[in-house]
């Protein structure tokens, strides 16, 4: 306590707003239907879409397509070397992040089908699953899946009692307080929130307001890493 | 993905619940803020460290607490250790298969534990022999008996009350060995972590849905608040979203009703103290 914020700077030099050194990228997975990378902090994040394929498999529905989500940590990702077998802790993210991306996605042009997400975290830092939200949205963009809205997802979280956005990894493991929330921006919806310590309901308001500005630089990023996909080259013509 | 475990809602009896919620009612007649009757039953399990059954409506559920020993972790040497783990049994329902948990038992423990670390109720420094290299390791162990939606919250108060019940023989070390004593103490509690949880269905916010409602529900939101009302962990479900102003009406809502169900729980320890 006292020690991560220190006159108005984190401990990497950031101020409480500033997010850290983001990345972005579109189609870094040639076979993929649709791909992203993201770095994020120390996060090296790779997502790729497969899909919508026909499927008949048990799970499968009538109605609309049905999403599975890997979330999944290389064993050279961390500090101590991760077992390569999925933790309970992958294995809520991966469902937590399906949840997340799945209300942005109009699903019912693909009966019968499974979408595929396959998210593998290459190193990992503070707010991975964040950062695998914002790069999983604009790789189902990228494979053409329609969608109300991108996704994108930041945590805030509390330090030395001050709310701050976008959590590195010490600030995560020493803070009070952890709440990664994504957001569809255009509907003014939250698709994934969690939280773990202490704030009052009075900070809680304060801290997704904040969340609330982060996505929105966030969403940039996201906008131009399509952008330089999809029209960069017609541009330049 | 495996298919949804739950009951397929015909059109014409989800009309019925969107229609009742509409009006301002559950489906089985409650209001929407209010809670299904909770039952809460301390120590049924004679040979667990601590035990409690919750029914909340019909979904029972029964939470019993074992005292183990382990290493600390390289972390956190000064503390114990605290392991939850759920399991929806094949008794549920017709629709559950035995088997490992699921991704939805793993997110019921995981939400469950996340309660019970972050409202800090157990004081786990108190739970150490040797620092660094003996301490008790706390299992919390849920199993669903009985279906009807809204596991997160019977399963938190199941464990909760397990918990602040729960009482375990010590033990000491001797050259190095640890050696059971016939010294008991009570786990050490420090707070109470109350838990609600909210569904959305259509644009109706809900408190405690039922097996129902949940099989038709966009969302679902759980916030865990401290003895001061203060949040301490949350989750968010479903595959749908939740509006911003929909998210803070359900903070303050919970904010609101959770010193009802904090006094449900103290009551039911003091009766079930007094009683013995």
């Amino acid at each position: 306590m006292g020690n991560l914020i220190v006159d108005g700077k984190r401990t990497d030099g950031r101020g409480i707003l500033d997010l850290r050194p983001l990345k972005l990228e579109v189609g870094s997975i040639k076979n993929a239907a649709g791909s992203a990378y993201i770095e994020h902090g120390k996060n090296k994040i790779y997502v790729a879409v497969y899909g919508p394929k026909d499927s008949h498999r048990y799970g499968t529905s009538m109605e609309k397509a049905v999403i599975r989500c890997r979330y999944h940590m290389s064993p050279f990702s961390t500090d101590e070397r991760k077992s390569p077998q999925p933790s309970r802790r992958e294995i809520e993210i991966s469902k937590v992040i399906r949840d997340a991306l799945e209300s942005s996605l109009i699903l019912d042009e693909f009966p019968k089908t499974l979408l595929d997400i396959y998210v593998e975290v290459l190193q990992s830092d503070g707010g991975s699953r964040s950062a695998s939200i914002s790069a999983a949205s604009i790789a189902l963009a990228d494979a053409g899946i329609p969608m109300k809205d991108l996704v994108e997802a930041v945590a805030v979280g509390k330090v030395d009692g001050t709310l701050v956005v976008d959590l590195s990894d010490k600030e995560d493991k020493e803070g009070e307080v952890d709440l990664p929330i994504a957001f569809m921006l255009n509907e003014n919806m939250i698709t994934l929130l969690q939280m773990d310590g202490k704030m009052t309901v009075e900070e809680f308001k304060e801290a997704v307001k904040m969340a609330m500005e982060a996505a929105k630089k966030i969403k940039e990023k996201q906008k131009e890493a399509l952008g330089k996909k999809y029209f960069e080259k017609v541009d330049e013509k | 993905m495996m298919p949804k475990k739950g009951p397929i809602i015909s059109n014409l009896r989800r009309d019925q619940i969107l229609k009742s919620l509409k009006e301002g009612k559950h489906i089985d007649g409650r209001d929407l803020l209010d809670q299904r009757s909770i039952m809460i039953v301390p120590g049924i399990i004679e040979k667990a460290e601590g035990s409690a059954m919750v029914k909340l409506g019909d979904t029972h559920v029964i939470a019993g607490v074992k005292v183990g020993l382990s290493t600390p972790f390289p972390d956190t040497p000064n503390e114990g250790i605290l392991i939850v783990n759920a399991e929806v049994l094949p008794t549920a329902s017709e629709y559950q298969e035995p088997g490992p948990p699921d991704e939805d038992s793993i997110e019921l423990a995981r939400v469950v534990d996340r309660g019970i670390r972050e409202s800090k109720m157990v004081d786990f420094s108190k739970l150490v022999i040797e620092p660094g290299k003996q301490v008790y390791t706390v299992f919390v162990d849920i199993s669903v008996l009985g279906m009807d939606g809204n596991l997160f919250d019977a399963s938190s108060y199941a464990a909760v009350v397990a918990l602040m019940t729960a009482s375990f023989n010590t033990y000491k070390l001797v050259d190095g060995i640890p050696v059971k004593t016939d010294d008991k103490i009570a786990m050490p509690i420090s707070d109470l972590g109350v838990s609600l949880t909210f569904a959305r269905i259509g644009d109706t916010i809900a408190l405690d849905p039922t097996w129902e409602e949940e099989s038709i529900m966009d969302a679902r939101l759980t916030a865990v608040y401290d003895s001061e009302g203060r949040l301490c962990a949350m989750q968010k479900g479903g595959s749908g979203g939740l509006k911003i102003d929909d998210v803070f009406q359900i903070v303050d809502v919970g904010k609101a009703k959770y010193l009802d169900i904090r006094k449900k729980i103290v009551e039911a320890i003091e009766n079930a103290k007094s009683g013995s």
